[in-house]
C-alpha cells in the first residue's frame, strides 16, 4: 500500500488539508478537494490544461506530486479574482473572446499570470508565444489569446496592480 | 492586435441592435473564471470508476478470455465481456429524423471473436476506485491469435485480400455522371493528371471523452456526457435493450468536438454498467484512451484529371477517390458523399465524372471530422488548380476566377446554387491582406498560396433534419431559451441568446439558455455539419418572433396604434414614430401574464426534405446550401532543413451574416491553426494497424510557438438559409487552409509534396529530387 499523510495546502488563500498518498498528483488532490477548474487533458505534462501557480510559478499539476508542494501557496484560475472583482486576465479573456470551448482557458490564464508576475514590461508576440508554449489550445488558434494577454498586461501596467 | 474586417452587401436596411455585435459570449465569464462545469466535473456518492481493456493487436481472433481473477479482486464490482452481451449491438449510424437506419452498421460492443482494429474494446471493469479498475485490467487473461489483416485501402480492394467484415471490403461507393467528360477532354487544349494523398488525423479536443451515468427511480438511465449529439439516446436505448424513453442524455458545455464527439463514445459502456451494478458509474478516458476511443479523419487518395482550354477554362474533370474507412462503417458513407459532392470545388464543371469509394481496413475506424470529406476534396482540387496554373502559365488566382461558380450555376450534383457565391471576393480580399511580400533570405525561401472551397452547411436533405426551440419571456422581462442543442465551444448557445435578445428587445445578459438535455429541452438535433446556427438559430428566431408578435399586439392596444407601429429595444416597448410613448417591457409582460396571453412558443424548424440522389449519376439535391470563401497564406521554407514557418494566414469567408463577429473570427482563426497542423505536422502513424503515436508529444498539434497572428475577414452576403441570411463557418474555416499552405510551400520551393503532412523530411527529399 502507498503511504499517506495529512498535507497542509493553502489553496486560493484558504487553509486546506487532505490526507494524501505519496504517489498522488497535485491534479488529483485539487480535483478531489473540488477545484474542478483544474482540468485534466493528458496527465503527461503535454497540454498544460492542469496548470496552477505554486508560489507564483506556473506548474503542470499532473506532473507535481502533492507531497512535494506541502505548505506552499497554490493558486488556481478561480483564486486570481472573482466575478465581482475580476483579475485583468479574466476580464480580457471575456471581452476579447479568447475562450471558445474553455477547457484550456484556466491553464492559459495561469501561464499568462506567471509571465505577468515575472515580467511587467510590454510583452512582445514572441514573449507571449514562449509564455503560452506549454499550453495546447485546439479551438482559438491562439490569436485572441495573445490579444487578451496583451490587453491584461496593459491594464496591469496602467493600474499598477500587483497581483 | 488581431483584426477582423467585416464587409456587408445587400440587406443593409435591416437595423440590428444585438445581432452583428461582437458581444462577449454568454459562456465567456464562466469559462474565464473557471466556473464552467464540464461533464467530467460531476461526481456522485457511491459512484464506481470504469476502465476499458483494449486489444493490443489490430487483426486477431479472441481464443480465450478469462476474467475470473479480475472479478475476485477486492473492490471490483462488475466486469463485462461479450459473454454478458450475447444479443447486444452498438448502432453506428448518424441519428436522423426519418427513423431509417443503414443496413449492416450495427457492430459488436465488446470483442466477441474477431478483433478488427488496434484498441478495440474487449472488456469493461467497474470498481470502487480507478486504481483498482486498472489493476483488474491486468488480471484479465486472454489469448489472441493474430490474423492476417489489411492496412491499405488499395490492398483491401485486391482479389484475395483479407476481408475485414461481411463479404467484401467496399463500405460505400458514390458516382457522379454529369455532362460528357469524354467530349470535354477532347475539347481540352491541355490535360493534367495528378494524385494527392491525405493522412489520418486526430481531433485532439482538450477534454477527453467522459461521462457519468446512473439509473433513477423511474428506471431511466441518465448519462451526463461530453457529446455533440444528445439524440444518441435512442441508439443507446436500442443497444442496452430498453425503451427510448428510458435513456436520458444530459450534456454540459463541451471541451471541444470537431466531429470527434459526434459518434457514441462512452455512453453504451456507462449505460450497461449502471444497469448492471445499480450504482452511478463514471468513465473518463485518458488521453491515450482518447486516441483509441473515437474515429479519425479519413485518409484519401485523390486522382484528379482535369482538361482546360488554353485560356484556362475547365472543359472536363475526372476524379477517382479512395478513402480508408478503417475497421467499422461509422460515418464513412456520408463522408465519402460529401467528398464526392465537393470534388470539383467552387468551380463550374459541366463535364464531370467522379468515382469514389470508402474501403474497410484493419486500421482505426474513421468518421466525422470538421470538413467531413469536403476538406480532403479541397486539398486535391486546390493543389490541382495551382499545378494547372503553373503548367498553363496563368496566374493561379486568374485561373480560379475564370472558373468560379456563379449563383444559378449547377453544382456537381446538378442542382443550382441558390445563394451568393463570393469566392472571388473572398479570394481577392484574403490575397490583398497578405500585403507586402516578405523577401527571401538566403536558403529561406518565401512562398504564397491560396485556396478556395465549397462546403455545405446543414445536414443531408434526405435525413429530413428538424430542430426545435422554445423561447419564453418571464414576468420580470428576462428571456429563457430552451433547446437541446449542444455547445462544443463555438458559441452555439450564445448565438441563440443573441438572436432572442434581438427579437425581444433585451440585452444579451438578460437571456438564459437551457440546453442539451434530452429529457427537458426540445430536441434540436446534432451540433455537427455546420448546422447548429442554421437549424436551431432559425427555430429560435421563429419562436422569438411569435412571442414578439404577441407582445407587440398587446402593446399596440395599450398605445392605440397598429402592431407594426410598435418596437421593442433596451427593455422598453415604444411607438416607433413617438418613442416617448413607451412602457417598460416587464410592465407589458406583466399585463400579458395577467391576461393569460401566451408568453412562450415552441417551434420546429424543418430543413428542405428530399428523398435521395440518383445512384448512377449522383444527380439531385444533397444539402440545403453551400458556403464559399478562401484562405491565403505566406510561408517561409528553410531549404536546408525543410522547416516551414507560416508567416501570414488570412481566412476570408462569406458567412452570410455574422451573428457575433468575434465568435466568427474565432472560428476562422481556430480553423487556420487546425488546418495548419493538418498541412504540416499532424499524422496518426499506423504501422500494420498499430497506432504508434498516441500522445501529444508524438502527435503534434500547433502550439503558440507555431502560429502567426491569424487574420479573419468576414463577408456578409445575407444570402444564406440561416437566420437573417446567415450561412455557417464551423467547417468552412478549416477546409481551405491545408491546401493553401501546400500551395504556398510549392510556390516557395518550386516543387510539390503530394502527400500530407508536408514534413521537413519530405521537403528535403523533394528538393533533392529536383537537383537530380
Amino acid at each position: 500500500m502507498n503511504k499517506a499523510k495529512p498535507i497542509a495546502l493553502p489553496v486560493n488563500g484558504r487553509e486546506l488539508s487532505a490526507v494524501v498518498p505519496c504517489n498522488e498528483t497535485l491534479l488529483e488532490t485539487l480535483r478531489g478537494l473540488g477545484f474542478f477548474e483544474v482540468k485534466s487533458g493528458c496527465e503527461k505534462g503535454d497540454c498544460g490544461a492542469c496548470a496552477v501557480l505554486v508560489d507564483g510559478e506556473a506548474v503542470d499539476s499532473c506532473l507535481t506530486l502533492t507531497w512535494t508542494v506541502e505548505g506552499r501557496e497554490i493558486t488556481t484560475v478561480s483564486g486570481l479574482g472573482t466575478v465581482e472583482s475580476p483579475h485583468p486576465l479574466h476580464t480580457a479573456f471575456i471581452e476579447r473572446g479568447a475562450a471558445q470551448c474553455g477547457y484550456c482557458t484556466p491553464g492559459l490564464i495561469i501561464a499568462a499570470e506567471s509571465m505577468l508576475r515575472n515580467d511587467t514590461r510590454e510583452p512582445s508576440l514572441d514573449d507571449l508565444r514562449l509564455a503560452l508554449s506549454g499550453n495546447l489550445c485546439r479551438c482559438t488558434g491562439y490569436t485572441k489569446v495573445f490579444d487578451a494577454v496583451s490587453e491584461a498586461a496593459r491594464v496591469t501596467r496602467e493600474t499598477g496592480e500587483s497581483t | 492586435m488581431s483584426e477582423s474586417i467585416i464587409t456587408t452587401r445587400g440587406g443593409a436596411n435591416v437595423k440590428f441592435r444585438q445581432v452583428g455585435k461582437a458581444l462577449p459570449r454568454i459562456d465567456a465569464p464562466g469559462k474565464s473564471h473557471g466556473k464552467t462545469r464540464y461533464a467530467g466535473d460531476y461526481v456522485m456518492p457511491n459512484m464506481l470508476h470504469v476502465k476499458v481493456l483494449r486489444s493490443p493487436l489490430a487483426s486477431a481472433r479472441l481464443r480465450r478470455l478469462d476474467v475470473s481473477e479480475a472479478r475476485k479482486l477486492p473492490g471490483v464490482v462488475c466486469v463485462l465481456t461479450h459473454e454478458e452481451l450475447p444479443d447486444r449491438l452498438a448502432p453506428t449510424d448518424i441519428p436522423g429524423q426519418t427513423g431509417r437506419k443503414r443496413l449492416d452498421t450495427d457492430q459488436q460492443i465488446l470483442v466477441r471473436e474477431r478483433v478488427r482494429y488496434h484498441g478495440e474494446p474487449i472488456a469493461l471493469v467497474a470498481a470502487e476506485t480507478t486504481a483498482i479498475a486498472e489493476r483488474a485490467l491486468d488480471l484479465i487473461e486472454y489469448d489472441l491469435d493474430p490474423l492476417p489483416g489489411v492496412y491499405d485501402p488499395h490492398d483491401a480492394l485486391k482479389p484475395g485480400a483479407p476481408i475485414v467484415q461481411g463479404t467484401n471490403n467496399v463500405v460505400a461507393e458514390y458516382k457522379v455522371r454529369k455532362g460528357d467528360t469524354e467530349a470535354g477532354f477532347v475539347a481540352a487544349d491541355f490535360v493534367i493528371e495528378k494524385t494527392y494523398r491525405t493522412q489520418f488525423i486526430e481531433h485532439a479536443f482538450l477534454e477527453p471523452e467522459v461521462g457519468l451515468a446512473w439509473v433513477d427511480e423511474n428506471e431511466v438511465i441518465n448519462i451526463r456526457v461530453s457529446t455533440q449529439v444528445i439524440e444518441h439516446f435512442r441508439f443507446i436505448a436500442d443497444a442496452v435493450g430498453v425503451p427510448h424513453n428510458k435513456v436520458r442524455i444530459l450534456g454540459s458545455l463541451i471541451g471541444g468536438g470537431f466531429g470527434g464527439k459526434e459518434d457514441i463514445t462512452v455512453e453504451i459502456y456507462l449505460a450497461l454498467l449502471a444497469k448492471a451494478t445499480g450504482r452511478p458509474v463514471r468513465l473518463c478516458y485518458t488521453r491515450e484512451d482518447s486516441f483509441f476511443g473515437h474515429g479519425k479523419r479519413h485518409p484519401f487518395t485523390l486522382k484528379y484529371r482535369t482538361g482546360f482550354t488554353r485560356q484556362g477554362k475547365i472543359t472536363a474533370l475526372q476524379v477517382d477517390m479512395t478513402a480508408d474507412a478503417g475497421a467499422y462503417v461509422y460515418l464513412s458513407p456520408y463522408v465519402l458523399l460529401y467528398a464526392t459532392v465537393a470534388a470539383p470545388g467552387p468551380y463550374r464543371v459541366d463535364n464531370l465524372r467522379v468515382d469514389a469509394r470508402a474501403v474497410a481496413t484493419n486500421n482505426m475506424f474513421t468518421s466525422a471530422f470538421r470538413g467531413f470529406g469536403a476538406a480532403q476534396a479541397c486539398i486535391a482540387h486546390e493543389q490541382q488548380m495551382d499545378e494547372a496554373a503553373k503548367a498553363l502559365g496563368i496566374d493561379p488566382l486568374e485561373l480560379r476566377r475564370q472558373n468560379f461558380l456563379r449563383t444559378g450555376d449547377l453544382i456537381a450534383t446538378g442542382v443550382p446554387i441558390e445563394s451568393a457565391v463570393w469566392s472571388d471576393e473572398c479570394m481577392t480580399r484574403a490575397w490583398q491582406a497578405l500585403g507586402q511580400r516578405t523577401p527571401d533570405d538566403g536558403p529561406v525561401k518565401i512562398g504564397r498560396g491560396v485556396a478556395t472551397y465549397q462546403q455545405s452547411y446543414g445536414r443531408i436533405t434526405w435525413l429530413h433534419d428538424t430542430s426545435e426551440a422554445w423561447v419564453g419571456i418571464e414576468v420580470d422581462g428576462t428571456v429563457v431559451v430552451r433547446s437541446g442543442v449542444t455547445d462544443i465551444g463555438a458559441g452555439q448557445i450564445s448565438a441563440l441568446a443573441q438572436i432572442a435578445a434581438e427579437l425581444l428587445g433585451v440585452n444579451l445578459t438578460d437571456v438564459t439558455v437551457y440546453n442539451s438535455d434530452s429529457a427537458t429541452t426540445p430536441l434540436a438535433g446534432t451540433t455537427t455539419a455546420t448546422r447548429a446556427l442554421y437549424m436551431t438559430g432559425n427555430a429560435v428566431r421563429l419562436a422569438a418572433e411569435a412571442v414578439r408578435l404577441r407582445l407587440l399586439g398587446r402593446a399596440a392596444r395599450e398605445f392605440g396604434v397598429e402592431p407594426g407601429e410598435v418596437d421593442i429595444a433596451d427593455n422598453r416597448v415604444f411607438v416607433i414614430a413617438r418613442p416617448e410613448q413607451s412602457m417598460a417591457l416587464k410592465d407589458l409582460v406583466a399585463v400579458c401574464a395577467s391576461e393569460g396571453i401566451h408568453r412562450s412558443e415552441l417551434v420546429i424548424f424543418r430543413a428542405p426534405f428530399t428523398d435521395g440522389i440518383d445512384p448512377e449519376t449522383g444527380q439531385g439535391r444533397v444539402h440545403p446550401d453551400y458556403a464559399y470563401g478562401a484562405q491565403a497564406v505566406e510561408v517561409a521554407v528553410d531549404t536546408e532543413t525543410g522547416e516551414v514557418t507560416v508567416l501570414k494566414s488570412v481566412g476570408a469567408h462569406d458567412v452570410g451574416l455574422a451573428i457575433n463577429p468575434d465568435a466568427v473570427a474565432g472560428q476562422i482563426e481556430g480553423g487556420a491553426a487546425q488546418g495548419q497542423g493538418y498541412a504540416l505536422s499532424e499524422e496518426l502513424r499506423y504501422e500494420q494497424g498499430q497506432l504508434i503515436s498516441p500522445s501529444f508529444s508524438e502527435y503534434l498539434i500547433p502550439t503558440a510557438m507555431d502560429v502567426p497572428e491569424y487574420q479573419a475577414i468576414i463577408l456578409e452576403s445575407r444570402s444564406g438559409v440561416g437566420p437573417f441570411g446567415a450561412k455557417g463557418i464551423g467547417e468552412p474555416a478549416l477546409t481551405p487552409v491545408a491546401p493553401a499552405i501546400a500551395n504556398a510551400v510549392a510556390d516557395a520551393i518550386g516543387v510539390r509534396v503530394f502527400d500530407l503532412p508536408i514534413t521537413p523530411e519530405k521537403i528535403v527529399d523533394a528538393l533533392q529530387s529536383l537537383d537530380k
